[in-house]
């Protein structure tokens, strides 16, 4: 009778590492920057203004959100962190991450400061059309800024506590739920601390 | 005089190879790109190594990496630089630490496990045989062979 078992138990535990390994994402890496400062830089804004880095919210908590017009997750996010930019007081931060796509020099390469008019014009009039929840958005033209994020799936989200420690980080769009069972007591709780 | 000439001639060759070279052309950094490209996963298409991606993400780090080797990183530099920024995954060859021990020596384990269990039935069925084999089954047997 024990025999006879034996093969059945084995069995039963193959088939729950297998449902295991299916239900996991290999796209979901657990980031290394976790735990982290915030990597620096100073890049320039959406607007214009003067350029923007981390260390200006220093004592604040923030999100760092990563975005492109050309992201079509990003644009299902995008309702999600208008309407959570409208009832909290939590500063987002954009990064508008590689505006200018291969297939926008298809006719030969732009100027530095050709791309970063064109990325300018075509973020600003995407906000003006789905809404603005950033507090600003700065412009990663080549991607640098978001290699040293650790970027490599547009939208990401990062949460980054007061002291510029970066506590957490979203891969891919945020959801409804993420953001209430996540983030948003996430948040609440750094900044009471 | 010698040492003046020799002088002069050193001189000539630093301004030569201080000459800028294309980066792509720089056949040196372009070999060492491949080999080190070549142990490192791209994150969109995890399947495929940074060196054989055409993801536009694997172009941008093949660029940085580019970029770390002209600035005298050395290959291990280099991985350490990705890893702090994406992770273990980024490497195909993991390293060892708890986490992946049984990644590394789990086959192994396993592979003794197999023994163990394979040793343990030959002895039982071996004791088995013995004992079943009685003498009168053994004089049963021989005559039933020679008939």
């Amino acid at each position: 009778m024990k025999k006879v078992l034996i093969p059945l138990v084995l069995f039963f535990g193959l088939v729950v590492f297998l449902a295991v390994g299916l239900k996991r994402d290999p796209r979901e890496i657990p980031s290394p920057l976790v735990g982290k400062p915030a990597p620096a830089f100073s890049l320039p804004t959406l607007a214009g203004d003067k350029p923007f880095s981390p260390a200006d919210l220093k004592g604040q908590v923030w999100m760092f959100n990563v975005w492109a017009t050309w992201c079509v997750a990003c644009r299902e996010e995008h309702p999600l962190l208008v309407a959570f930019s409208k009832t909290q007081s939590v500063p987002i931060v954009g990064l508008s991450y590689k505006e200018i796509q291969a297939a926008d020099q298809a006719n030969g390469p732009l100027s530095d400061d050709a791309k970063l008019s064109l990325a300018r014009e075509r973020s600003l009039r995407f906000l003006q059309r789905q809404g603005d929840p950033y507090k600003l958005s700065v412009m990663d033209l080549d991607g640098s800024v978001g290699i040293n994020y650790g970027v490599y799936g547009v939208p990401e989200t990062y949460v980054i506590d007061r002291e510029g420690i970066i506590r957490y980080k979203q891969v891919g769009p945020v959801t409804p739920e993420l953001l209430e069972t996540k983030l948003l007591p996430l948040i609440r709780e750094l900044e009471k601390s | 005089m010698k040492r003046l000439c020799l002088l002069l001639a050193l001189c000539v060759s630093t301004v030569w190879a201080g000459e800028a070279q294309p980066m792509a052309q720089n056949p040196q950094v372009e070999a060492r790109l491949v080999v080190i490209a070549e142990e490192l996963r791209c994150l969109v298409c995890q399947n495929e190594s940074l060196a054989s991606s055409h993801a536009e993400l694997a172009e941008d780090l093949r660029r940085e990496v580019r970029k770390l080797i002209q600035q005298g990183m050395t290959d291990a530099q280099i991985k350490t630089y990705l890893v702090e920024r994406y992770g273990d995954i980024v490497l195909y060859r993991q390293p060892v630490k708890p986490l992946t021990w049984p990644l590394w020596f789990g086959p192994f384990a396993l592979l003794l496990l197999a023994v163990w269990g394979l040793l343990r039935y030959l002895r039982q069925r071996k004791a088995l045989v013995q004992q079943r084999m009685s003498e009168t089954d053994h004089a049963q047997a021989e005559s039933l062979l020679k008939e």
